[in-house]
């Protein structure tokens, strides 16, 4: 190992490669609830040539790679489970070129959210990225790699399909470009070529190392509102979501369902962001939002909320810093929560399996929803705080989350950026044939197996 | 260990490794090591880790504590209110751990030996801490409204004995009534506590209270913003009740009134918000209001100023241990290419420690030539009429 410690060293830098305690035990894990796993070592290059090094190198002594972004996926997907080297990809943060034209931006795989959304906002003020919930340190390159989604989700889907293209490294140390960049100097497109971009969505890093990414941009408009629609009846959030989708005007829509503060409870919240350029497009917006919930307002079934100001402020902010709050809820710095991708017809019994698996598991429901497109989809997700300090709670919080897995996936979801054994699930209900081809997929690209074992693997 | 009861509510969400603008990473140790180990985060993380047995007191378990800078930028950009307040407590807390099972690195228990046997992280000589000051005929503390205290940089670094000289002449110049101490003054501490080495602070700072108290002082005007936050905010707990203020706070109200000459053209300048006076203590005006008062002056904000500076890597007693480290991305050499960036001519402190930094930062940076680091106090002389 001495000797690997080296060679590592002479690839990154002493400084940047560790295989320490302490490294050992902060790479061992994330933020939710999944079981510590140490990696050998921890290495964090600073180009795509390192990036290639180390996988060469990783090959030459079967050693497990796993490649890590912010770190704060919560499903414990950058835990080394088979040890080996975890590949810290922050240092590679460049914002490499910003087209305003064809609004992209080309940017290094450990750029974080950040970074980026201040960058735009100093250098090119009418232009935004789809800015995930997730706090600002996690990397645009590791949401866009597991399908993340965020506030421009309705206007144009997962953050996976505002991808333009890539350059990874495969685990053999080739260096690949895909989408437009493959064949012009340009990254405005994974069409019209075969889009090879899906080897590497999804695959919790099972494929490679994505070193840079091209993703889309958005005009900025100058003003920002919310509105947020209150209905109690979750049979109904269906038929509402598909009529504000079907306006086409909102930038992000999403539910959010709690007892917490006291007035929220039993009620399901719509909101719908939108923005304009002039205070005339924004009201002119806003009653075009309105304009297809009349009839729930006439029936006095639902109403928007009345809000003030200051109310506003967290809807607007982006990312959402009250989300992760809720990890202190019960005091104990954690939370973790399944996201689960289905169709929004799904939303009142996914609504109610997240109130029987609260009751069951005597914790308070948190749930919510982002809507993925006009409509097509929707990330269902069911948040569990836990105490970090009593293992008992933690353990409540294991149990609620693999129900809840279990659950999605009984109602037809699909749990996103499933943890280890929830991959396992899914494998259990998928077509035979994709699991085959899934795997023969990854012995042409990895034959030694060394990208993130353990996961995407069945029993 | 004190405040050991938050570390674990500690999520590891990273909001304290930005300022409020997310332009840049602003955790000093994070930024040069980028080890996860070296954010708050991280720290709190294995604080918690070492209290449990899950990992051993080590070198490198001590030399992250001791890259900790005490700026306070976590404290400031956490997003859980209701245990925030306390981060940089519960690492301060750490290192008294540290101190007192006697693995601090090297350099630390160095730093604690020469305050032990000279008085000043220096291992110079006391006698000499009043040498700043010869020539200049200040007079000797007695009765006066103010006592001027200098501190361990102002009284042995040369840059700081600058700084000291400036500030005394330019109090001296506006007709405040202040004495010094001299040879007669001792280390405040503050970076003692910051370290970790709660007995030796107290010891001192006990021995200042009294010493001043028979002198009958009732207001300190300091030169360091780090002697301004012990005078503030930890001596009243032992007891020293003094009105504290740094010198930009006491000059900010009366320096309009200064004889100013006439501009020779318009001058560019940026400001270096010290930690301990405005992250710490909530003090950003008082600086830029001297700096604007000079004629021709044009204030260029650096992209994270006031409670979002970058700080110069010096604080928690790093400017002498250097734990923190060097480099090009040591957050020194990051500040003064971010002041470059604005296009100032002069990057103006208020903390010996931050000139010392940033002067040494401009020279391994080779912006001698476009960048000038000046104190506030210099900045005024060289603009006054009378000087």
């Amino acid at each position: 190992m001495e000797e690997i410690y080296k060679e590592l060293a002479a690839i990154v830098g002493e400084r940047y490669v560790s295989n320490q305690p302490e490294e050992k035990f902060i790479y061992s894990r994330d933020p939710g609830t999944m079981e510590p796993s140490d990696p050998d070592f921890v290495v964090m290059p600073n180009s795509t040539e390192e990036v290639q090094q180390i996988l060469l190198l990783a090959n030459r002594k079967s050693l497990p790679v796993v490649p890590m972004g912010g770190g704060l996926v919560l499903s414990g997907l950058t835990r080394p489970l088979k040890g080996g080297i975890v590949v810290d990809m922050k240092r590679m943060n460049r914002i490499i070129e910003v087209n305003e034209k064809s609004r992209y931006a080309i940017v290094e795989a450990g750029t974080s959210q950040g970074m980026l959304q201040a960058y735009l906002k100093k250098h090119h003020p009418n232009l935004k990225h789809s800015v995930p919930d997730a706090p600002p340190i996690a990397t645009v390159g590791g949401n866009v790699l597991i399908h993340g989604s965020g506030h421009l989700s309705h206007a144009a889907g997962f953050h996976s399909e505002m991808l333009n293209g890539m350059e990874v490294v495969l685990p053999t140390g080739e260096i690949a470009r895909l989408g437009s960049c493959s064949t012009s100097p340009y990254w405005f497109s994974r069409a019209p070529l075969p889009d090879l971009v899906g080897l590497f969505l999804g695959w919790a890093g099972t494929t490679g190392i994505a070193t840079k990414l091209a993703i889309k941009l958005f005009p900025n408009r100058a003003l920002n509102d919310v509105a947020v629609f209150v209905v109690e009846d979750a049979e109904l959030a269906p038929d509402i979501i598909h009529r504000i989708t079907g306006v086409g005007l909102a930038e992000d829509v999403t539910a959010w369902m709690t007892p917490k503060p006291d007035w929220a409870e039993g009620f399901v919240h719509i909101n719908i962001n939108y923005s304009a350029d002039s205070k005339d497009e924004l009201a002119w917006k806003k009653n075009l939002l309105r304009a297809p919930l009349k009839k729930y307002m006439d029936e006095k079934i639902g109403g928007f909320m009345m809000l003030p100001a200051p109310m506003k402020k967290p809807f607007l902010e982006a990312p959402a810093s009250q989300l992760t709050r809720f990890a202190d809820t019960r005091k104990g710095g954690g939370f973790e929560y399944v996201g689960a991708i289905m169709p929004v017809a799904l939303f009142p019994r996914a609504h109610q399996v997240g109130l029987e698996i609260a009751e069951r598991c005597g914790t308070t429901y948190s749930t919510g929803a982002r809507i993925l497109g006009a409509g097509h989809c929707m990330m269902f997700f069911y948040a569990y705080p836990f105490n970090r300090a009593d293992a008992s709670d933690v353990k409540r919080a294991q149990v609620a989350l693999e129900e809840t897995n279990r659950a999605a996936l009984e109602m037809g979801g699909i749990p996103w950026k499933a943890e280890a054994p929830a991959q396992k699930e899914i494998i259990k209900r998928m077509d035979e044939n994709t699991f085959d081809l899934m795997n023969r997929i990854r012995g042409i690209l990895d034959p030694n197996r060394i990208m993130n074992p353990g996961n995407w693997e069945a029993d | 260990m004190e405040h050991s009861e938050i570390l674990h509510r500690c999520f590891r969400c990273g909001y304290c490794k930005f300022p409020s603008n997310y332009i840049d990473l602003n955790c000093p140790s994070y930024l040069n090591a980028r080890f996860e180990t070296y954010s708050p985060g991280g720290r709190m993380w294995l604080l918690r880790a070492w209290l449990q047995g899950e990992i051993k007191t080590s070198p490198r378990f001590a030399e992250i504590l001791y890259s900790c800078a005490a700026c306070g930028n976590c404290v400031e950009h956490c997003v859980f209110p209701k245990f925030k307040d306390d981060l940089l407590n519960a690492f301060i807390a750490g290192r008294e751990e540290l101190v007192t099972t006697g693995a601090v690195p090297p350099a630390v228990r160095d730093y604690f030996k020469s305050i032990h046997l000279h008085g000043n992280p220096y291992k110079a000589p006391e006698a000499d801490r009043g040498k700043w000051a010869e020539g200049l005929g200040l007079e000797p503390y007695s009765g006066h409204e103010y006592l001027l205290y200098i501190g361990c940089v102002g009284s042995f670094d040369e840059r700081g004995q600058n700084m000291a000289r400036s500030v005394a002449g330019l109090l001296s110049n506006l007709g405040i009534s202040f004495g010094i101490l001299g040879r007669e003054e001792f280390c405040d501490g503050n970076d003692v506590r910051a370290m970790g080495e709660r007995g030796l602070f107290e010891h001192i700072a006990r021995m200042n209270i009294r010493k001043y108290q028979d002198l009958g002082v009732k207001k300190i005007v300091t030169l360091s913003p780090h002697a301004y936050h012990a005078f503030k905010n930890e001596y009243p707990g032992l007891g020293g009740n003094f009105e504290a203020l740094h010198y930009s706070q006491l000059l900010a109200p009366v320096i309009r009134k200064a004889p100013f000459k006439r501009s020779e053209g318009p001058t560019r300048v940026t400001f270096h918000d010290p930690c301990y006076l405005g992250r710490h203590n909530k003090e950003y005006r008082a600086p830029r209001k001297i700096l604007t008062a000079a004629p021709g002056v044009q204030l260029k904000e650096m992209e994270r100023s006031e409670n979002d500076a970058l700080c110069c890597g010096g604080g928690g007693g790093n400017m002498f241990t250097d734990i923190l480290g060097g480099g090009p991305d040591s957050p020194a050499r990051v500040r003064v290419r971010e002041a470059a960036r604005t296009g100032a001519q002069v990057l103006a402190v208020a903390c010996p420690g931050c000139s010392r930094m940033l002067s040494d930062a401009v020279a391994a940076e080779s912006l001698q030539e476009v960048l000038e680091v000046v104190d506030l106090a210099e900045f005024v002389n060289r603009r006054l009429a009378f000087h």
